[in-house]
């Protein structure tokens, strides 16, 4: 008998789905061009050729939402990737190295990375560099990597008393090769269920940072500048406000909800104990 | 317990030194002169002279970064260009809207995830513990700062129970303070409260599990006296430590929230020194964030030691 999928992931997965198809779509096909402005259309309600309404420029705003969507993916999952390609090596080495001076420097250089909140590290940056998507995503990577480096030595260094790495050891194995060849794969399923939570947190990041100013600019359509367009027209235009929290707010339950049914499905032991 | 400290002390030191050095670099790494990066492209030679002489530019890095965290360990966080004002009155001026918004913030959170932690642990399994880890999935990836401008249209402009945004001013009397400070208040502790209401279920559950909770119920104890008596405390510990972390999280979303309401904090305070090229200010009050939350977990650590004396002989 085959373990059924858990209600919680196919849900997940299905959310997740959605917000992925629409910034792929986006790529090639949206009802309206994003950068042509209609005064004369503006703050339009709902109807059968804008059917989530326009903003205050006359913008088609599902056009506006599926745009949002690929900037809001691009920067979490370019942000994710930088995190883990520099906080899984760094979690290998130290836990290979354990109780060693690597592994020490590894987890202070870990602690102190995680007293600048991801905020204010964007802050900082953009301080120097000025504000773009680029320099957000920078920022939300930063922060991402001492968690992956955190997650990763935890998962190593669980797997390196396991007997097999004796006997990769016993067979002449050095320390690199082990890392790759047994430990990676063997975490490989709690680094999934970290990048699907720091995925989402990145959509929440950005979104923050962009509603202040500091992420993605203009012209480029990203749900947290949406957010922070609509603020003045909030009393006379809601929908504008409602619609970007929405997509957010779906897009981040969907991962949510996808990376606690995958540490489910793939740990069974978890879920007996939970 | 002493050698514990003092070992916690040395990197409370070294982790502030470092984020000093990291922050000092990354202030130098602006291209060009700091003092025509602020004044912009059109200042005059003069002006940008007699500005650099303001900032004390001159000496090697070296001299300026040890005149910089010299003058913070006195006290001296330097003069803001754009407010002609010391950067240490500015930060009080604002930290009395800022300090209290988060305490609010921690405190509501605090009073919601204890109780719906303890309540959805006791229901464990069934339809209340299944309602409340739904809510709480659903108030983690609500953006608190979009729930903000919700309550804004609900409260604000439809209800007109509390005004949109601004802030009296404390001399205005504590009522109307805490009133501006009620929106974004709630605001920022949805998502904490839904975090925490998860740990403490979890807390909660793990300590249930234990055989001195199966003692006391067969000692006769009530299942409530159980839970209120043995389960609440020991479960706390580890509540303590995640509201210990979200610190940095709060400030963070306390930053967001005070663009929303228009709060005169130190979020403002910053971005305001972004927008302006105010660098001094941008420099000095990221220093002083990292080291509210360096603080904080050291505060932490300190306190798990003196709860587990495990912990103190492992360091």
């Amino acid at each position: 008998m085959t373990a059924r999928l858990p209600l919680t992931l196919v849900a997940g997965l299905a959310l997740t789905a959605v917000f992925v198809a629409a910034a792929l779509l986006s790529l090639v096909w949206t009802p309206h061009a994003v950068d042509s402005l209609n005064i004369a259309a503006r703050l339009q309600p709902a109807s059968a050729d804008h059917l989530l309404g326009t903003d205050h420029f006359g913008r088609d705003m599902l056009s506006m939402l599926m745009v949002g969507a690929r900037t809001s993916i691009a920067v979490a999952i370019v942000a994710v990737g930088i995190g883990m390609a520099l906080g899984v090596p760094l979690g290998l080495l130290a836990a290979a190295n354990h109780g060693g001076v690597i592994d020490d420097l590894v987890m202070r250089g870990n602690d102190l990375v995680f007293a600048f909140p991801a905020l204010v590290i964007a802050i900082l940056i953009t301080a120097v560099f000025g504000p773009s998507a680029f320099n957000a995503i920078l920022a939300i990577g930063i922060f991402n990597t001492p968690v992956f480096a955190r997650v990763t030595r935890g998962g190593a260094l669980a797997v390196w008393t396991q007997e097999f790495i004796l006997a990769a050891r016993v067979s002449g194995k050095g320390a690199v090769r082990i890392s790759l060849e047994h430990i990676l794969p063997n975490i490989a399923s709690l680094l999934i269920v970290q990048g699907t939570i720091q995925f989402s947190l990145g959509i929440l990041a950005e979104a923050g940072l962009s509603y202040v100013g500091l992420g993605a600019q203009p012209p480029l359509p990203s749900w947290g500048r949406m957010l922070a367009d609509s603020q003045t027209m909030i009393s006379f235009a809601p929908h504008l406000a409602v619609l970007p929290g929405l997509a957010i707010i779906a897009t981040v339950l969907g991962l949510n909800l996808t990376g606690d049914g995958l540490r489910d499905h793939l740990d069974p032991r978890l879920r007996r104990r939970r | 317990m002493l050698s514990y400290i003092l070992s916690r002390l040395v990197a409370l030191a070294l982790s502030l030194v470092v984020a000093s050095l990291v922050i000092f670099v990354m202030i130098e790494l602006v291209p060009g002169d700091p003092a025509s990066f602020m004044l912009g492209l059109n200042a005059a030679p003069d002006t940008v002279a007699a500005l650099r002489a303001e900032l004390g530019l001159g000496g090697s890095p070296v001299e300026r970064y040890l005149r910089w965290v010299g003058g913070m360990l006195q006290g001296d966080f330097g003069t803001s260009y754009t407010y002609r004002a010391p950067v240490a009155e500015l930060v009080t001026a604002r930290l009395a809207v800022s300090l209290p918004l988060a305490l609010m913030a921690l405190l509501l959170s605090t009073l919601i995830a204890i109780p719906v932690g303890l309540y959805a642990a006791s229901r464990r399994g069934r339809q209340g513990d299944w309602s409340v880890m739904g809510l709480t999935q659903l108030g983690i990836a609500i953006p608190n700062f979009w729930f903000a401008m919700i309550l804004v249209v609900i409260f604000a402009i439809n209800l007109r129970w509390f005004s949109a945004g601004g802030f009296p001013g404390w001399d205005q009397g504590i009522w109307p303070s805490l009133k501006a400070l009620t929106l974004p208040a709630v605001a920022l502790a949805l998502p904490q409260a839904s975090i925490l209401a998860r740990v403490m279920r979890s807390a909660v559950l793990e300590v249930l599990g234990q055989d001195y909770i199966r003692t006391a119920r067969a000692k006769g104890l009530s299942r409530r006296r159980t839970l209120t008596d043995h389960a609440l405390r020991n479960a706390l510990i580890p509540v303590l430590t995640i509201i210990g972390l979200q610190f940095s999280f709060l400030i963070a979303g306390a930053i967001i929230i005070e663009n929303v309401f228009f709060l005169p904090g130190l979020g403002r305070l910053v971005f305001q020194g972004i927008t302006q090229r105010d660098l001094i200010v941008v420099e000095s009050v990221v220093m002083l964030l990292v080291f509210a939350v360096i603080l904080v977990n050291f505060l932490v650590d300190i306190a798990y030691g003196l709860a587990d004396p495990r912990l103190r002989r492992r360091s």
